[in-house]
């Protein structure tokens, strides 16, 4: 089971500071969906919880690595599970509760594999893409510590 | 040489950036947390636990044995936290 496109169109990855619409953004995913069976698409969004409400988050990020470790996940993931394509946005800098922050999307023939590939990204993005969050709330401000459940879940692929 | 400073390290050293002339014994990352701190109160500070700092050489993550000889950035931030 081959990708049936170059390498260069079945990836892309955006940083972008500009809020995206997350179902407009599958929406294009899924028309163009070059004969592919399947597609998962992951939204992550600005959690804001009863017992931790947020009021603003910034993303910091280092711009030059965190292309080049998306684009590496991307690769790596349609290679492993024999994906169509891949397109990951990643935003950075001021957002706010409920707005998106990160889009996967997965193509592929099969459903298992587009799950997998999506999966697999989104663990390996939380511990080794470059963003840091600084959060904003009624009881203060803080960078958020990194958790060892992500961690745990990058280290299933192994 | 540029070293570069992310998230709370940034915060905690007060800039984002420096240029460093490295004398020949410093050669890895680990080598050059130790002279970055040693000639600096705030970094000796904020370098304090190894474990909580990651590093990247030219825009590849390394572990802090990573040789550095030759490398034109280097990077310094705290455990990533995206996504």
């Amino acid at each position: 089971m081959g990708n049936i496109l170059s390498p260069k169109n079945a990836i892309v990855v955006k940083l972008q500071s500009e809020i995206f619409n997350p179902g407009d953004e599958s929406n294009q995913f899924i028309k163009q969906a070059d004969g592919g069976g399947a597609a998962v698409t992951f939204t992550g969004l600005v959690r804001s919880l009863a017992d931790n409400p947020i009021k603003k988050m910034t993303l910091e990020h280092y711009p030059a690595l965190a292309q080049k470790q998306l684009e590496n996940m991307a690769q790596t993931a349609l290679e492993r599970f024999g994906l169509i394509k891949v397109k990951v946005i990643h935003r950075y800098g001021a957002m706010y509760p409920n707005e998106p922050i990160v889009q996967v999307m997965s193509l592929s023939a099969h459903r298992q594999a587009a799950f997998d590939g999506a999966n697999f990204i989104m663990d390996w993005l939380k511990t080794d893409a470059p963003f840091w969050k600084f959060e904003e709330g009624e009881n203060g401000a803080e960078w958020v510590a990194a958790k060892t459940v992500d961690d745990n879940a990058k280290d299933k692929w192994k | 040489m540029k070293v570069l400073y992310f998230a709370w390290l940034r915060e905690r050293l007060n800039r984002g950036e420096d240029e460093f002339d490295l004398p020949q014994n410093v050669t890895n990352v680990d080598e050059l947390i130790d002279w970055i701190s040693a000639n600096d109160e705030a970094a000796e500070l904020a370098f304090a636990d190894k474990n909580l700092i990651r590093a990247a050489v030219d825009e590849q993550l390394v572990e802090h044995d990573f040789n550095i000889v030759g490398a034109k950035t280097v990077a310094f931030f705290p455990p990533m936290t995206g996504g």
